[in-house]
């Protein structure tokens, strides 16, 4: 972990001074608040619950300001997994087109980035960057949840 | 008029309110964790929730809402809000000794959140927000006669009288109204009237994630939404305030009083955090079953006490 991540795992934001110096208002309140909303294409399921693990209590993305939210009009982040499909390429644009603009896309996983092992299957619909636009890539079958923690940090400290 | 402008605004008004109250979510959001064996959210993490969603976030209209309803209903909650905590932080905190009938007039006030709750929900034309809207309304029928019951028991208690600031005097001299038999079984009916009042966990069922997705305020974003964190910030300092008139005597700001008063507040939360974090959420049957008859048996149980002296 870098010097910038180590900010964000300050509980008491001893360097928040800093940071606000730096970043400017608004943009700080956005990095110390996200919102999570989970899309979840035709999964495996390993991603899911490796996403899910991030908020128990050994790895509790809470102490970053996260929280999962059940609207997609609360979001900040939309965490894509699974291999996209036909039937799920409507569905995700329809889900990024009701979420409130300063969005993140963040894809989780080999199906997220790549396809992985349905790249070439006749249902597949192109990884989640061909159709809408993504901030950032965690690769892994399935990521770590260190591996998922590491890249939001990075995605938060770019 | 300014001075009134002064109470209304900043001290025990709208600013000190939004500030302790945000305060005092943090707080409701570490015990949380704790309870769970968790780090939990920084220090200043409701500011950070409620400057993002106001300043950076993107407000949607739904497009077969109805759009003034929609974007005005969190200004009435909020409005509802301050208004109901500036009458119950006067009297509380000595600066005025309010009027007569407050009681009433506060108790109709701290109905106006949920009220606009319904009616926003109802604008934005969602599906599930209907179903959080109808939710919500039946829990306003449950608890709020099992409320009403516990302000009639005291006002009783207190030889009739019907303005804050005498029932607070109204304990000065003896104990407090918690150190009876009857005062302890209304603070039972009281706090589980606040855990519906607020939305919290065994009665969240108007806003429940997991089955219909945040309910009433499934359509709320960006602004709209930050007003209504604003309004639940603010009312989970004023409803614990009003307990604390009610039940421990006020409180008192000098010297060490300072100490006991915030001790009274974070203990109240703190009863409504444990209930939050050890109980999972009912059925909407039930929790009108749990106020319509257990509830409302408990409070008359008081009343009769209240009539024998106990």
């Amino acid at each position: 972990m870098d010097e910038s991540a180590g900010y964000y795992c300050d509980c008491f934001d001893i360097f928040w001074v800093l940071k606000f110096k730096k970043l400017g208002f608004k943009e700080f309140c956005f990095k110390k608040s996200l919102f999570l909303f989970h899309f979840g294409g035709a999964s495996c399921n390993n991603c899911d619950i490796e996403i899910l693990d991030c908020l128990t209590p050994r790895y509790d993305v809470e102490r970053f300001g996260m929280q999962l939210v059940g609207s997609v009009r609360h979001a900040d982040v939309l965490l894509v997994n699974g291999s996209i499909n036909k039937k799920d390429k409507p569905r995700l644009l329809e889900i990024y087109n009701q979420a409130p603009k300063p969005i993140i896309v963040v894809a989780i996983g080999a199906c997220g980035c790549t396809g992985g092992i349905f790249a070439e299957g006749n249902t597949f619909a192109g990884p989640v960057d061909k159709i809408i636009p993504v901030d950032a890539y965690i690769p892994g079958c399935p990521p770590k949840p260190e591996a998922i923690l590491a890249g939001i940090v990075k995605l938060l400290s770019k | 008029m300014l001075k009134d402008l002064f109470y209304y605004l900043i001290y025990p008004g709208f600013l000190f309110v939004a500030v302790a109250g945000g305060l005092l979510s943090f707080f409701d959001r570490k015990i949380t964790a704790w309870v769970q064996f968790r780090k939990g959210p920084p220090l200043l993490q409701p500011f950070y929730d409620f400057f993002k969603l106001l300043l950076v976030k993107e407000t949607i209209i739904p497009a077969k809402g109805s759009r003034i309803t929609f974007l005005l209903a969190p200004v009435f909650s909020l409005f509802g809000a301050t208004v109901s905590s500036v009458l119950i932080f006067l009297p509380l905190l000595g600066i005025k000794t309010g009027f007569t009938g407050d009681v009433i007039v506060i108790f109709y006030l701290l109905t106006i959140p949920s009220l606009t709750y319904i009616i926003g929900a109802l604008a934005s034309g969602n599906p599930f927000a209907s179903v959080g809207a109808s939710r919500e309304m039946k829990l306003v029928v449950s608890y709020e006669l099992s409320f009403l019951l516990v302000l009639i028991a005291l006002i009783i208690k207190s030889d009739m009288s019907i303005s804050l600031y005498d029932i607070i005097n109204a304990q000065q001299p003896a104990n407090a109204f918690i150190g009876s038999i009857s005062g302890v079984i209304l603070f039972i009916v009281a706090i589980f009237c606040l855990q519906a009042k607020l939305g919290l966990v065994p009665f969240d069922m108007a806003e429940a994630e997991t089955e219909i997705t945040h309910g009433s305020f499934i359509e709320y974003s960006g602004s709209a939404y930050a007003l209504i964190k604003l309004t639940k910030y603010i009312m989970l300092f004023t409803l614990p305030a009003f307990i604390i008139a009610l039940f421990m005597r006020g409180i008192n700001l000098e010297g060490i009083g300072i100490l006991w008063a915030i001790l009274k507040v974070l203990a109240v939360v703190l009863i409504l955090t444990l209930i939050r974090n050890t109980n999972p959420r009912v059925r909407i049957s039930q929790a009108m079953r749990f106020f319509f008859v257990w509830m409302n048996l408990l409070a008359i149980i008081a009343i009769v006490l209240i009539f024998f002296g106990y």
